[in-house]
């Protein structure tokens, strides 16, 4: 399943901050689920969804360096601004919810499997 | 092909940490450098980068791309590491608790950089700074 295709399938619970230019060609590979961010630079898989409640730049940071779809920051945390300036910058898909952890991911994860 | 590029980190600037790991993992797709070592130098380089602006007031990183290695050298002129051994451990870390609110400081980071990279070399002098040299085969 591509990006966009997950997009499309996503309810009103999930709101989109930022779509990267190729999503319609990024196949999903899984979701990953972590909040520190050094865990998540060595395990992210590429082409993932990763589920986390870290909105700061550095988030971004972690996504380009290792090739994530799309980062879900749920439970409602905060972005701040320069983290959703710098998803933009670096061409990050970013979407946004009030759902636990445990729910996004398993949203999405009956989504794309 | 011996290529050579080298960036400023700057001090406790988190908006700008990662910046010289992006550009580096930029420049090698470009260069055409097997995406598994791209991503090894990619997390390895993020690690020291994140590390010296934690610990160090920043430094100088230096990327050497040849046709059979890529070898970062991170120096920096912080604190040095006073028990390299230790600092080495997973879950060792001596990062304060605002470095830890942004999801940093679990101790991963050295080991992170040890386990992606076929060579790792830390030179460390306490009050003179630190040197840490890590080679990924291509």
């Amino acid at each position: 399943m591509t990006l966009t295709e997950l997009i499309s399938k996503l309810d009103e619970r999930f709101t989109i901050i930022n779509l990267s230019d190729d999503a319609d060609q990024r196949q999903l590979s899984k979701v990953f689920c972590c909040d520190l961010l050094s865990f998540a630079m060595a395990r992210n898989p590429a082409d993932s969804v990763w589920v986390t409640v870290m909105g700061n730049v550095n988030t971004i940071g972690v996504m380009s360096l290792t090739d994530g779809a799309a980062v879900i920051i749920a439970e409602n945390a905060a972005i701040d601004e320069i983290a959703a300036k710098k998803a933009v910058e670096q061409n990050i898909a970013v979407i946004k919810t009030a759902l636990p952890v445990f729910e996004t991911a398993l949203t999405i994860h009956e989504l794309i499997k | 092909m011996n290529l050579n590029f080298t960036y400023d980190v700057d001090s406790e600037d988190f908006t700008r940490a990662g910046e010289a790991s992006a550009d580096i993992k930029k420049k090698l797709k470009k260069m055409n450098v097997p995406h598994e070592a791209v991503r090894k130098v990619a997390i390895a380089m993020y690690e020291g980068e994140i590390n010296m602006v934690i610990h160090a007031n920043g430094g100088v990183i230096t990327v050497s791309v040849n046709e059979d290695s890529i070898t970062m050298v991170l120096a920096d002129k912080g604190p040095g590491i006073p028990d390299v051994e230790k600092a080495m451990q997973e879950g060792f870390s001596t990062a304060p608790d605002n470095i830890r609110a942004l999801g940093f400081g679990a101790g991963m980071g050295l080991p992170n950089m040890k386990k992606y990279t076929d060579e790792m070399h830390i030179d460390t002098e306490i009050g003179v700074g630190t040197t840490v040299t890590m080679k990924v085969n291509i």
